[in-house]
C-alpha cells in the first residue's frame, strides 16, 4: 500500500542536505520496523520518494515522503514507532494511506507556503509591509531566474498565489504561497529579492529565515469527490486553482 | 532545542555544515550537572574519517555507560571553518553539548596515523589550550591520547599529560575514579599525574627525563652540513638518545601495554552512532577478533595487538543483530586484521548471509584470504562483475617475501587467481611495498613479472569466447616505513630519490611486459612517506618540529590536497634537526630506542631474532603452526592458550574484497 508521511525539519536538522534526509529516512524506516517495500532486482532499494527537496538552511513543518509498504500498520502505531526512532528536529506528523491511483507527492506538488523572516540585525531599512503591498500593485513582477545553464526573465506575479505580512514580530515576516514543482518552481528568495530590488536595496547575506509551512496539489473540480489528483487547471489569468494540502489526500489507518 | 556553537550564518557559509551539528542517532545527551566527569573524545581529522573509526565508537559507548561520565565527540574543523573560528574567536566545541572543549575535564585524542600530528595542535589552538603540557594549568582539561601511534609517543610526548598505551577498555574506569578522588582533595594536576603514572598502561611523559649524547651514530645537523661537510665542532653534531629515566624511584621504569585478556564477550557497542552524511565506513562494523598470528615483519599491528583473541560466535551474532536493528544501517562489515583466521568464520558468515537476505542488507568482507571458501562466500554477497579480488604479496620475489615473513608463494597467488578467473572474476588488485630491507633490482622487477604471470594465466585459462573483455590487473606500491616494535624497527628507510627511482623501475619493467596493456601501476606519494617515517621513529626533539610545521601551515597532512612537504622540510631545517637521522640510519642493536621504555609484551629479544631471521631469509611460523616465543604467552590469553576451534591451517596471506 502507498503511504504518505508528513514530517518537520527544524533546529540543527536544517543544515542537513536532501541526500542526508533521504539517507536518514532509509535508516529510520528500518529502525522503526515499518514494513517498507523493496524494489526487485540485483540491488533492491526501498520504494520511497520525496515531494520537493528543501534547501539547506530552510526549516519546514510540511515535508512529504511517499513510501510503499507490504502490510498495514495503524497510523498511530507508525507515528509512535517512527518518532521514537527519530532525532530532535525531525518529527513525523502524519502517516496516511493514499487512495488507489493517487499520484505521488513528487509529481503532484503544485504549490507551497513559506514564512520568510529576517535574521537578527538583517532587516531591511524599508517598511516591509508597505513594500510588499507596493510590489503587488505593479502589473508584473519581473525577475531573472538563474540556472546552471542559462538566465531567463520571468513574470512571477501569476505564480505567487498568496502574500501577506504577519505582524507578530518586528520586522514583520512575509507569508507566501508560491508555485512549485517541476514546471514553475519559485523560491521565496526570488520574491524577496524582487521586493528589495524595487526598493533599491540589496539584502545582506543570509538575511532571511525561511520556513516551509505546507505543500499542496490541485484538484480539478469535476474530480473533487473522487479525490483524484491532477496538476491541470492551475495558474492562469487570475483564476486561483483549488489547492489541497498533500496531507489531505491520504486517510489515517485505523 | 539544543543551541549550536556556530551561528546559522557560519553554518551556511562553510562546506558540509552537517559535520558540526551533532544530533546523530544514538549520540548521547546527558545533563552536565548530573555527571562528575566530562570527557571530550577527539579524532583529529575530518568528521567523515573520525566517524568511521571503530575504536572511538567502542570507547564512546563504554564511557557513556558510566553514569558519572559524559563522553562527547570532537573532530577537526576543516580549514574553512578554522579560519572563521579564529577570526571570530569561537572556541572549539564538542558535537553533543556544543560546549567549549576547554570546559571539559579530559580531552582525549586518538592517534591513528603519524600524519595527524599537526592536527593535534590545531585542536589545541582552537580550544584555547597551550601546546605544551607544562604550560597548561589545573583548570585546563587533562590531555590524554591513545591509539597505535602511542607505541612511540615521543615526538608528541611534550604536548600530552598522559599517554594511554594499549587497549582503552581496561584502565579508564580506574583513571576516572582517581581523578574524582583527586578533585575531592582539591585538584592539583601534578599530584594527579604522579598518581596516574602508577596505573598500568599510563605513561606520563613529564615524569621521565631524557638526555642526549655524542656517540658513533650521531650525524651532522642541517646547519653544520650547510657550512662545512667536515665540520668537527661538537655543537654541529646531532646527538643520540643517551638516557631515558623516570624522574624519581616511585615512577615506573617501564610502561606495560594494556590489553583485554578475555575478549570473547568483552564490551561492544549495541547502539552505534549513525551519521547523517555519508562517511567512509557507512556501515555497522563487527570486530570479530583482535591481533594476528601471521607475524609479517613489517607489520606493527601484527605485533602490538598480540595475541590473537577471538570474540565468541554467539556474542557476535547477537551484536550484529542488535547493532543493525538499533542503527538501521543497510550494511555490515567484519573487522579484523585477517578475517580468514577467525576459527568460526563459516558459521558466522552463514548466519549473516541468511540474516542479510531476510532483511535486505549488504555484507562486506574485507581481509579475506583468497581460497575456495572465500570465493564462494564472495559470490554470494557481491556482484562478481563489479568486484575485484585482492592479493597483498607485498614483495615481488619469493626471496624478499621470506625476508618479510609473508608466507605467500607465487603458486598460492596463481592458484587463487585461477580459482577467481574460473569463478568469473577478471579484476585483480595487487599490493606491494618498495624499499623493504635487502631489496634488490630483481625483487623490484619481480613486481612486474608476477603481474604479467597473472595476466598470462588469464589468457591461457579462459578461452577467447568466454572472456568478458581484458583481464584488469592493478598493482600498487607503497613505500616501506619501518615502525617501532617490529623486527624492522632498526632498519634504514629509503629517501625520496631512492623511492622515486624504484617506482620508475617498476613502471619501466611493467611496460616491457608482454601483457602490459592489461596492467595498471600506481604508486604513492614519496614525500609524505619520508615524513611519516621520521615521525614514526622520532624522539622528543621532534615536538619543536611539529610546532614549527604547524605554524608554517601544516594541517590535514594525511590529505593529498592539503599536504605540503615544504611546511615540514622547512620546519626540520628551522629547528636544525636532520631528518635523515630518523629515516636513513640503520640502528645498531644496542642503540637506546625512544620507545624502549614501553613493554608491549613481545620482547626485544624476539624482535632481534626476527630481524636476524629476516636478513638470513628465514621464515618464522605463524602462531597456530607453532609458537615462536615472542613473549605474549605470559598474558595467558587468546591463541597462546586457546586451541579449541582452531581451523586447519590453510595457505597464507592474501586478502579479498
Amino acid at each position: 500500500m502507498k503511504i504518505r508521511v508528513r514530517f518537520t525539519k527544524s533546529g540543527a536538522m536544517k543544515f542537513t542536505g536532501h541526500l542526508d534526509v533521504m539517507h536518514f529516512f532509509q535508516q529510520l524506516l528500518r529502525r522503526s520496523n515499518i514494513p517498507i517495500a523493496y524494489s526487485t532486482g540485483m540491488s533492491p532499494h526501498q520504494i520511497m520518494s520525496f515531494a520537493l527537496p528543501l534547501g539547506v538552511g530552510y526549516e519546514s513543518v510540511g515535508e512529504y515522503m511517499d513510501i510503499e509498504t507490504t502490510s498495514a500498520v495503524s497510523s498511530s502505531a507508525a507515528l509512535e514507532q517512527m518518532n521514537k526512532a527519530s532525532v530532535e528536529g525531525i518529527e513525523i506528523l502524519s502517516y496516511r494511506e493514499l487512495p488507489q491511483g493517487a499520484k505521488n507527492a513528487m509529481s503532484s506538488v503544485a504549490a507551497a507556503d513559506y514564512l520568510v523572516g529576517f535574521r537578527e540585525g538583517k532587516a531591511p531599512s524599508f517598511n516591509v509591509k508597505q513594500a510588499l503591498e507596493d510590489l503587488f500593485e505593479k502589473p508584473e513582477i519581473i525577475v531573472t531566474k538563474k540556472t546552471k545553464k542559462s538566465e531567463r526573465t520571468l513574470d512571477i506575479k501569476p505564480l505567487i498565489y498568496e502574500h501577506h505580512t504577519e505582524t507578530l514580530t518586528d520586522p514583520c515576516s512575509v507569508f507566501l504561497k508560491l508555485s512549485c514543482g517541476s514546471v514553475d518552481n519559485i523560491k521565496p528568495e526570488l520574491v524577496m529579492e524582487a521586493m528589495y530590488s524595487m526598493m533599491n536595496e540589496e539584502p545582506s547575506e543570509h538575511a532571511f529565515t525561511i520556513k516551509r509551512l505546507d505543500m499542496y496539489t490541485v484538484i480539478s473540480s469535476s474530480d473533487k469527490g473522487a479525490l483524484t489528483v491532477s496538476s491541470e487547471g492551475m495558474g492562469g489569468d487570475g483564476v486561483m486553482p483549488d489547492f489541497i494540502s498533500l496531507d489531505s489526500i491520504g486517510r489515517d489507518i485505523e | 532545542m539544543r543551541k549550536l556553537a556556530l551561528s546559522d550564518e557560519i553554518l551556511l557559509d562553510i562546506d558540509k555544515p552537517v559535520r558540526y551539528i551533532g544530533n546523530e542517532v544514538n549520540s548521547i545527551m546527558k545533563d552536565p550537572g548530573a555527571v562528575d566527569i566530562r570527557f571530550a573524545m577527539c579524532f583529529p581529522d575530518l568528521y567523515e574519517i573520525g566517524m568511521s573509526h571503530l575504536g572511538m565508537q567502542i570507547l564512546y559507548s563504554l564511557f557513556n555507560s558510566y553514569e558519572d561520565v559524559w563522553c562527547e565527540r570532537v573532530y577537526s574543523p576543516f580549514t574553512d571553518l578554522e579560519k572563521i573560528m579564529k577570526e571570530k574567536g569561537i572556541p572549539l566545541f564538542s558535537l553533543e553539548s556544543q560546549d567549549p572543549v576547554k570546559e571539559f575535564d579530559f580531552l582525549g585524542i586518538t592517534l591513528q596515523y603519524e600524519m595527524c600530528y599537526s592536527n593535534i595542535l590545531q585542536i589545541l589552538e582552537l580550544s584555547g589550550l597551550e601546546f605544551y603540557s607544562k604550560d597548561r594549568g589545573n583548570d585546563d582539561p587533562i590531555l590524554i591520547c591513545g591509539g597505535p601511534c602511542t607505541y612511540n609517543p615521543e615526538p608528541y610526548a611534550d604536548f600530552f599529560d598522559i599517554v594511554y598505551i594499549g587497549e582503552g577498555e581496561t584502565q579508564y574506569r580506574a583513571l576516572f575514579d582517581l581523578y574524582k578522588e583527586c578533585r575531592e582533595e582539591g585538584f592539583d594536576k601534578k599530584a594527579f599525574l604522579r598518581r596516574a603514572c602508577k596505573l598500568p598502561g599510563l605513561y606520563v611523559p613529564s615524569l621521565y627525563k631524557v638526555t642526549y649524547g655524542l656517540t658513533s651514530g650521531s650525524c651532522l645537523t642541517p646547519e653544520a652540513k650547510n657550512e662545512n661537510e667536515n665540520d668537527t665542532d661538537p655543537g654541529s653534531v646531532y646527538p643520540m638518545l643517551a638516557s631515558f629515566e623516570p624522574v624519581s624511584d616511585d615512577v615506573p621504569k617501564t610502561v606495560k601495554r594494556e590489553l583485554v585478556t578475555e575478549l570473547s564477550e568483552a564490551f561492544y557497542p549495541e547502539k552505534p552512532l549513525v551519521p547523517f552524511m555519508k562517511v567512509t565506513q557507512d556501515r555497522v562494523v563487527l570486530e570479530i577478533m583482535r591481533g594476528c598470528t601471521r607475524g609479517c615483519r613489517f607489520c606493527q599491528a601484527g605485533m602490538i595487538y598480540r595475541p590473537l583473541r577471538e570474540r565468541s560466535l554467539e556474542f557476535l551474532k547477537e551484536s550484529a543483530v542488535k547493532m543493525l536493528e538499533n542503527s538501521g544501517q543497510d550494511e555490515i562489515s567484519l573487522s579484523s586484521l585477517s578475517s580468514s583466521d577467525y576459527s568460526r568464520l563459516p558459521e558466522l558468515v552463514d548466519f549473516l548471509i541468511e540474516y542479510a537476505e531476510n532483511n535486505k542488507l549488504n555484507i562486506s568482507l574485507p581481509s579475506l584470504r583468497v581460497d575456495a571458501f572465500s570465493l564462494d562466500v564472495m559470490k554470494k554477497v557481491q556482484d562478481v562483475k563489479k568486484s575485484s579480488v585482492t592479493f597483498a604479496p607485498e614483495a615481488g620475489s619469493q626471496r624478499l617475501r621470506n625476508v618479510i615473513n609473508k608466507g605467500l608463494s607465487e603458486e598460492d597467488i596463481l592458484e587463487g587467481c585461477k580459482k577467481a578467473f574460473l569463478g568469473g572474476w577478471n579484476r585483480i588488485k595487487l599490493y606491494f611495498m618498495l624499499g623493504l630491507p635487502t631489496e634488490s633490482e630483481e625483487d623490484i622487477k619481480g613486481i612486474a613479472e608476477i603481474s604479467d604471470s597473472i595476466a598470462r594465466l588469464y589468457y591461457d585459462l579462459i578461452p577467447k569466447e568466454e572472456r568478458k573483455g581484458k583481464v584488469s590487473i592493478t598493482a600498487s606500491t607503497s613505500f616501506f616505513i619501518p615502525k617501532p616494535f617490529t623486527p624492522f624497527q632498526w632498519a634504514a628507510m629509503g629517501d625520496k630519490e631512492e623511492f622515486t627511482k624504484k617506482a620508475h623501475m617498476v613502471n619501466d619493467a611493467m611496460r616491457s611486459m608482454l601483457n602490459h596493456k592489461s596492467i595498471k601501476y600506481n604508486w604513492h606519494d614519496t614525500g609524505v612517506s619520508v615524513l611519516e617515517g621520521a615521525l614514526a621513529r622520532g624522539d622528543r626533539r621532534l615536538s619543536g618540529v611539529i610546532v614549527k610545521a604547524y605554524e608554517n601551515g601544516a594541517r590535514f597532512d594525511a590529505w593529498t590536497e592539503t599536504f605540503k612537504e615544504e611546511y615540514w622540510l622547512d620546519a626540520f631545517s628551522e629547528c636544525n634537526v636532520p631528518i635523515d637521522f630518523y629515516t636513513r640510519r640503520e640502528r645498531s642493536l644496542d642503540e637506546l630506542l625512544p620507545w624502549d621504555f614501553i613493554d608491549i609484551g613481545v620482547n626485544k629479544e624476539f624482535l632481534k631474532r626476527e630481524w636476524k631471521n629476516a636478513l638470513e631469509e628465514k621464515v618464522t611460523k605463524n602462531c597456530r603452526e607453532g609458537c615462536a616465543g615472542c613473549g605474549v604467552m605470559k598474558y595467558g590469553s587468546g591463541v597462546c592458550t586457546d586451541q579449541k576451534g582452531v581451523r586447519e591451517e590453510k595457505k597464507d596471506g592474501v586478502g579479498a574484497n
